[in-house]
């Protein structure tokens, strides 16, 4: 692919490298997982339930079968049997409980369940099939409100997932006394609906059928091995005959951290019928594979005259399923970033008869951090203090919820630089004081704080006579930027130029990778591709040393350097061996190596470890129609190395418009009377168009860190959409003097 | 989420042509195959993408005559006889349009799945010729959606692709 960026000596970390995969993406020659074709491809296309609970009486497919075209019909009457065990159904990002089988029985959980696929030469023939379906329902009463259940609310179970989402840590001290003698007190009730991921490319699988109980499939998903392992536990076939690829993944934000149900669909016509199938959901289906679940969110902080937290108390209730207990992080933050010594945080669930929620874009924090944010606003009017002030007041170099030190924090730095750049103190602290017109003008701002996680990854880096090399990775691109970053990490750790590495990716058959998400892909497989590309190193150092006359032969491999298809001596760069003349006297085979990395399990543990941000808004508020807009925003970032800047502030600025998205966009609206989503598509889902939004800006400061992993990486695809409702919300404030508790914020709440 | 086309069970397929990127290609089509799904699965350019079907996200957006038009929102058999662009015939002989490079230097994308829709729709923007400020540019762009927000990289772009034209 043409590519016209040429840096060969520097170093290309740090450098706003284009995409590399631009190209494609420009001139519609980038493939997704529903644009692969085959040679007689059947279409299937997915029946919904229309009750939310009860039982499937009888259904009838006999007319749908006799359309012409329709070569058969599956429901849980015929469907070829599939594994025992819950276990085997079992995903990498799948929540305590028992996951839900697609047309397991006659029994109906959610409405909108899958109840029958209908498979037909074409798609058209397909969904116009699904319309003639003779379906009798024995309905049940079912609750899906979840404010009218909180007499439901429990503990939510513990599971394997549990690992990368601690429950609350204990209590500490005495909050309830604590919090009574306080000399500000702030007592809040926060709650937002329900949000649906809606990456613009809907799910899709299409299955080749490769006979012999082998298959390759075209799947949208985070994580290629995560599908790979469910598709052969599921149906039984061995690992090494699922291959699951998916090169373009059209946005997802988290849907794609489970296999969604077109992927069981699809696969289990595949097999059934021994040809090549694919089945892709239309948008309103889209809202029917998991969900940002709404959530309640108690608070009550207690501060000292001098505005220092010493109490809080911060309790979330959300939504989930009959059948798993969905969990996020929400109420974990407040202490992790201000040291108050008296604390008490819970989290609990309702079970409705909805569909399980699934994690959301900067799941847990962008709710909590919601509420936190804008009680601390309120304890900055309280006591009269500038918010920033408070924040600085309150501000912390070690995580009080574990008692560690951060590996790294320049949250302050991003308080300073991001006020500046914005221009905060143009501020008038009296709401309703600044206005343009007849529009109120409200400055607010809020705090950011994400984990920096990294788990276990592996990748290959196999050299080629021609000095190429080619990496491998399981991993997805999501929209991320990971081609490009890898290859990055790759060039530099080779002493090449970005043109001579080719990143290869999202194939199950590629060395292991987690799902991709939360934050932890470049600190996951960044470190692996180095370790992968050091042993590379390695081995052609060994290689040359073992030359005949070599004149690195009694050298070690810190005294030398690898650049420019050469290996040459630090303090003597004349003396070197070229790469082609190691592969000459190797035989001219390629040299390989498979590596893995993953964080030391005796001190990894020691220290905390966040990504953090400070974030400025300014909004617009028309005084008289209570419309809103945000006029600009500023985000300053604080995570560690940024590897390519240009695509890092692209993943900013997308959780930034994400963050208006939630703060005065985005809903789902359940009809309790039917336990059915009211506006399922993306005319009455509304999310930001081009036309809302305005000035945004990014800003990273330097961060330093040595302890996360060797790259010094942290992450930054959740914190963008993390600290942007609060601000919004507190800029509203100070527009307006109104205190809005509920997201999204409409003109209606402010009339 | 079905809908109910009680009439389609007789229909008959019609043979037409279309033109798509310059070539001719001839098709048996149902008449009820929207000129999206044609595209994709008929001619296999899957470059047109498809993000709703409802005429409500603009990533199926084409180019008819020069004008931008959704194309899950019309019928295969009702486009004979005009010029059908899609986003594959953009680039001339495989060199990049400017808008096409202006995606590209100023990151306007992340997945990419908008992409297409919205360099069509920018070009039919420009050839409307309506849009004068970034404004104006914001408003008559705003039924592409980009779930990713990539949103001020694509109107850097087209501001940028506007400009180099109107200087020249
Ligand atoms: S697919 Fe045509 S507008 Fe969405
Ligand atoms: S780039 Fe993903 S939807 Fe626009």
């Amino acid at each position: 692919m043409p590519n016209q960026q040429s840096m060969s000596n520097e170093p290309s970390i740090g450098q706003p490298i284009s995409r590399l995969e631009g190209y494609h993406k420009v001139t519609g020659t980038a493939k997704y997982a529903g644009e692969y074709n085959a040679p007689d491809l059947l279409y299937g296309y997915i029946v919904n339930s229309s009750i939310t609970k009860g039982k499937i009486k009888s259904i009838d497919t006999t007319e749908a079968k006799k359309m012409s075209g329709v070569v058969e019909v599956f429901t849980h009457e015929n469907r070829p049997s599939t594994a025992w065990f819950d276990f085997q159904y079992a995903d990498m990002d799948a929540p305590p409980g028992t996951v839900f089988k697609p047309l397991k029985d006659n029994d109906i959980q959610y409405n909108g369940q899958p109840i029958a696929l209908v498979i037909a030469e074409t798609f058209e023939m397909a969904r116009y099939a699904a319309t003639k379906m003779q379906i009798v329902y024995e309905e049940e009463e079912f609750e899906t409100d979840l404010n009218a259940s909180l007499d439901l609310v429990r503990k939510p179970k513990k599971g394997l997932a549990s690992l990368l989402k601690p429950p609350p840590p204990k209590p500490t001290g005495d909050f309830e006394k604590v919090y009574q003698d306080s000399f500000v007190r702030v007592d809040n009730h926060f709650s937002h609906g329900t949000e649906h991921h809606n990456p613009l490319e809907m799910y899709a699988s299409t299955v080749i059928y490769e006979g012999n109980g082998k298959l390759k499939i075209y799947d949208k998903t985070q994580g290629t091995i995560n599908s790979q392992l469910y598709v052969a536990n599921v149906f039984g076939l061995k690992m090494k005959n699922v291959q699951v690829i998916s090169p373009f993944v059209g946005g997802a934000f988290g849907s794609g951290l489970r296999p969604q149900h077109q992927l069981f669909m699809a696969v289990m016509a595949s097999l059934a019928l021994k040809r090549h199938v694919r089945v892709t959901l239309d948008r309103a289906q889209m809202y029917l594979i998991g969900h940002r679940p709404p959530t309640l969110q108690h608070l009550k902080f207690g501060a000292d005259q001098r505005g220092k937290l010493n109490a809080i108390y911060h309790k979330a209730i959300g939504e989930t399923s009959q059948f798993e207990d969905y969990v996020e992080i929400v109420v974990n933050w407040s202490n992790m970033l201000y040291p108050a010594e008296n604390v008490r945080l819970e989290h609990e669930i309702v079970p409705l008869d909805v569909y399980s929620p699934l994690d959301m874009r900067a799941p847990g924090g962008s709710t909590g951090m919601h509420a936190i944010e804008v009680t601390m606003d309120e304890i900055a009017y309280k006591l009269q203090i500038d918010p920033l002030e408070l924040r600085l007041i309150n501000y912390s170099e070690i995580d009080k919820s574990s008692d560690k030190t951060y590996s790294s924090k320049e949250l302050r730095s991003c308080y300073l630089q991001g006020a500046e750049k914005f221009g905060w103190d143009k501020r008038n602290p009296a709401p309703r004081s600044m206005r343009r017109g007849h529009k109120l003008v409200g400055y607010g701002m809020a705090t950011g704080i994400w984990d920096a996680n990294r788990i276990f990854g592996r990748a290959q880096a196999i050299m080629t006579p021609d000095g190429k090399v080619e990496i491998k990775s399981a991993v997805t691109d999501i929209g991320t930027g990971t081609l490009t970053i890898m290859t990055q990490i790759a060039a530099d750790t080779l002493g090449m130029s970005i043109e001579d590495i080719t990143f290869s990716y999202a194939d199950s058959k590629m060395p292991f990778a987690p799902i991709q998400g939360g934050s932890f892909t470049t600190a996951t497989i960044g470190p692996a591709v180095q370790n992968a590309c050091h042993a590379l190193n390695k081995k052609l150092f060994k290689l040359a040393k073992n030359i005949k006359g070599s004149v690195l032969s009694s050298s070690k491999l810190q005294d030398v350097i690898f650049k420019d298809g050469f290996i040459s001596l630090k303090n003597n760069l004349d003396q070197k061996i070229s790469i082609l003349e190691i592969f000459q006297e190797h035989g001219g085979e390629a040299i390989k190596t498979t590596n893995s990395a993953m964080p030391n399990p005796l001190t990894y543990g020691k220290k905390a470890k966040a990504v953090h941000s400070a974030v400025f808004v300014e909004v617009e508020v028309d005084e008289e129609l209570g419309t809103i807009e945000v006029k600009r925003a500023v985000t300053a970032v604080a995570a560690g190395k940024i590897i390519n800047p240009k695509t890092a502030e692209s993943q900013i600025l997308g959780g930034m418009i994400w963050g208006i998205s939630k703060a005065l966009h985005e809903e789902t609206i359940l009809d309790h009377q039917f336990g059915r989503y009211m506006n399922a598509n993306l005319a009455e889902y509304h999310i930001p168009v081009h036309a809302d939004i305005q000035d945004l800006e990014v800003l990273f400061v330097d961060e330093e860190d040595h302890f996360v992993n060797d790259l010094g990486v942290k992450g930054v695809g959740e914190i963008g959409g993390v600290g942007i409702p609060p601000a919004i919300t507190n800029a509203i404030f100070h527009a307006t003097g109104r205190r809005i508790y509920e997201l999204p914020i409409h003109f209606d709440k402010l009339l | 989420m079905i809908p109910n086309f009680r009439f389609m069970a007789n229909s008959e397929k019609h043979s037409i042509t279309l033109q798509v990127n310059g070539h001719p290609y001839q098709l048996e089509l149902l008449p009820w195959v929207s000129l999206l799904d044609a595209l994709r699965e008929n001619i296999s350019l899957t470059g047109t993408k498809k993000g709703c079907d409802h005429g409500q996200c603009g990533a199926c957006t084409v180019l008819i005559d020069g004008k931008r038009k959704l194309s899950c929102l019309t019928l295969a058999v009702m486009q004979e006889d005009v010029a059908i662009t899609t986003i594959e015939g953009i680039a001339a002989e495989g060199n990049l349009h400017p808008l096409q490079q202006a995606f590209i230097d100023k990151d306007a994308f992340q997945c990419g799945y908008c992409t297409p829709g919205q360099i069509c729709s920018a070009i039919g923007l420009l050839n409307e010729n309506k849009a004068n400020t970034r404004e104006e540019v914001q408003d008559l762009m705003s039924g592409n959606l980009c779930r990713c927000g990539a949103n001020k990289g694509i109107i850097n772009a087209v501001m940028a692709v506007k400009q180099s034209i109107s200087h020249e």
